[in-house]
């Protein structure tokens, strides 16, 4: 693999791909689905077509986007605190933490708090503190292993799962349906005002993220590597953690825990692309993004009796590619 | 000038004291070697002086302020630490490794020119630029040592801290990168180096530290600090010391150890 240095030009070059593949996939996918829609019709009168377009396709695709590209986003950001390829929010535990704080406040009855959706803020509290166990559990002396990295958050999934289990016993039988999202994720059509929300949280901490790419490549190195290269490696961890729990949190309480995009994405990217963080951050946003939504939009239109919710597809993709990359890791990297 | 001055520094891990009393002065210019068996703390003491470990007790001054008080950004502009290997998980190629040497001096996402010049400038003194582009991963032993003290080389630091820089290096690249370290040392710089080698800290240093179980056995020069009763005291090993070249001694070991 030959890589060039990382340059503004090849930063440009390569965001301007993967928006070009983004537009294409965000342009496409309100088009495609279970119903036939005439585009005049909806573009120009009041009509069952317009309403179709505008109030169920359009948001969800927007919502798919939004999601995908925060997704990957946290994977690469997990992979780089934690210096191990197959930790994204899923696999460790922080996306199930984000569900079971949604469901707690679900099941308390609560509506804002301090102006903000409660889901959004107990999701957000949730994916901390569970990431927050991951890195005490996982951490022996400096080092972590991915052994006890993936332990540590399959014991995380289960123990919030249970709970989640466990409180939906009390709830009532609305909570209950509304409950059984965060335990399979899935894209559904919401208000426009919920995606401005989405973006106005979202959009700083990804800028955030984005701006510390260098920092985020001496991470990935080393914690020592970083502070002997003048990175203020407890600041960068910290803003890292709370970046990525908001990240995770706040989409997890739209759309329940959705897994893989965080491991497929930025891996696909790395080997395309090297691990240079300043590309690979914003690249996997525009890629996640157009995945995710190619999934969705697959899973919308499936022939199947029911619509499969895209965390089921998701899972199905990326589950072997975890495999595979498990064992291809194996061989070439522990030597 | 660039100076590092320890009065009583102490370390510990947990319960085990790996770093007692160490009361000691380093100034420019100059190479010295820290020698020492295994556990011997010398890994630990350059690592403090590094300021990578801020739990130390006692007091650790570089140029008259406590290591752990500076600004990270501004002390590694002065200091530069080469750790004795680096596994990645990640395709980092071997100069976006060594790129990340001039991370003390970046402030947006991207480096100057300048950074690339001296880049290039540390890659062709460490003989590396031939496999710029290949990922670190897959480099030898060898190979990627030499790439890490390219990175220290960028960082274009007065001091600079080494961690067993030579360990997986054949015996052309460790007599070239010891001539290498003596001509920084002689251009003005501080090089502190842990070494395993006797010989290569008697030929290319210019003063030995020599650590036992945590604390200072002796320092001074070579000649001085390397008898043969240090040696077999300190690492339980018969050595011979015998006059070598250019008036440094030269250690012969493999007797028998006193303790068989």
């Amino acid at each position: 693999m030959v890589v060039n240095p990382v340059t503004r030009r090849r930063l440009w070059t390569s965001i301007l791909f993967c928006l070009l593949v983004l537009l294409a996939v965000a342009v496409t996918s309100p088009l495609v689905g279970s119903t036939r829609i005439d585009y005049t019709a909806a573009l120009t009168e009041d009509s069952i077509d317009r309403e179709i377009l505008f109030r169920a396709r359009i948001p969800r695709v927007l919502l798919s986007l939004m999601a995908g590209g925060v997704l990957s986003v946290c994977g690469v950001l997990f992979q780089a605190l934690l210096r191990d390829a197959l930790a994204t929010p899923y696999t460790l535990g922080v996306s199930s933490g984000a569900s079971l704080g949604a469901v707690t406040v679900i099941c308390f009855g609560l509506e804002l708090f301090a102006g903000f959706p409660s889901i959004w803020v107990g999701a957000l509290i949730g994916a901390f503190l569970a990431l927050l166990l991951v890195l005490v559990v996982a951490s022996e002396g400096r080092r972590m292993s991915s052994f006890t990295l993936l332990l540590s958050g399959v014991t995380i999934n289960s123990i919030c799962l249970a709970l989640i289990l466990f409180l939906q016993t009390f709830a009532t039988f609305g909570q209950s349906f509304a409950i059984v999202r965060w335990l399979m994720g899935g894209i559904e059509s919401v208000e426009y005002s919920t995606l401005l929300w989405l973006a106005a949280v979202t959009f700083p901490v990804l800028a955030y993220v984005f701006l510390t790419g260098r920092e985020w490549n001496l991470m990935a190195v080393g914690e020592e590597w970083a502070a002997a290269r003048g990175v203020n490696v407890t600041r960068l961890m910290l803003t890292g953690l709370i970046s990525g729990s908001i990240l995770t949190g706040v989409v997890t309480a739209l759309t329940g825990p959705i897994g893989f995009v965080g491991l497929i994405v930025p891996h696909g990217l790395r080997m395309r692309l090297g691990a240079d963080h300043r590309l690979l951050l914003p690249c996997s946003f525009l890629l996640g993004a157009a995945f995710l939504t190619v999934c969705d939009t697959a899973s919308r239109t499936l022939p199947t009796s029911g619509e499969v919710p895209v965390g089921v597809l998701t899972a199905l993709l990326g589950g072997p590619f975890f495999i595979w990359l498990l064992k291809s890791r194996r061989r070439s990297l522990w030597l | 000038m660039s100076a590092f001055s320890l009065s009583n520094v102490g370390m510990s891990y947990g319960r085990s004291e790996v770093l007692s009393d160490i009361s000691i002065e380093f100034s420019a210019p100059g190479l010295t070697a820290i020698i020492g068996p295994n556990g011997a703390g010398k890994s630990t003491l350059l690592s403090v002086m590094a300021g990578l470990l801020t739990g130390y007790r006692g007091q650790c001054l570089f140029n008259g302020r406590e290591v752990r008080s500076w600004s990270r950004k501004s002390f590694t502009r002065l200091v530069s630490f080469v750790p004795q290997r680096l596994r990645l998980e990640f395709p980092f190629t071997a100069e976006q490794v060594v790129m990340m040497g001039r991370s003390p001096y970046c402030d947006g996402l991207f480096e100057a020119p300048d950074d690339h010049v001296e880049v290039e400038k540390a890659m062709m003194m460490t003989d590396t630029l031939e496999f710029r582009s290949r990922d670190f991963r897959f480099l030898s032993g060898g190979e990627r040592q030499r790439v890490i003290l390219a990175a220290a080389l960028a960082q274009t630091t007065p001091v600079l801290l080494l961690d067993e820089p030579t360990t997986f290096l054949d015996l052309r690249h460790q007599v070239s990168i010891y001539a290498l370290l003596r001509q920084l040392a002689s251009a003005g710089r501080l090089v502190i180096t842990v070494t395993h080698d006797l010989n290569l800290a008697a030929a290319y240093a210019d003063r030995v530290i020599m650590l036992r179980k945590g604390r200072l056995a002796a320092a001074g020069p070579p000649s001085e600090v390397l008898s043969s009763e240090r040696i077999r005291s300190v690492f339980e090993v018969e050595a011979d010391v015998l006059p070598g070249p250019h008036g440094k001694p030269w250690i012969l070991y493999g007797g028998e150890s006193r303790h068989t």
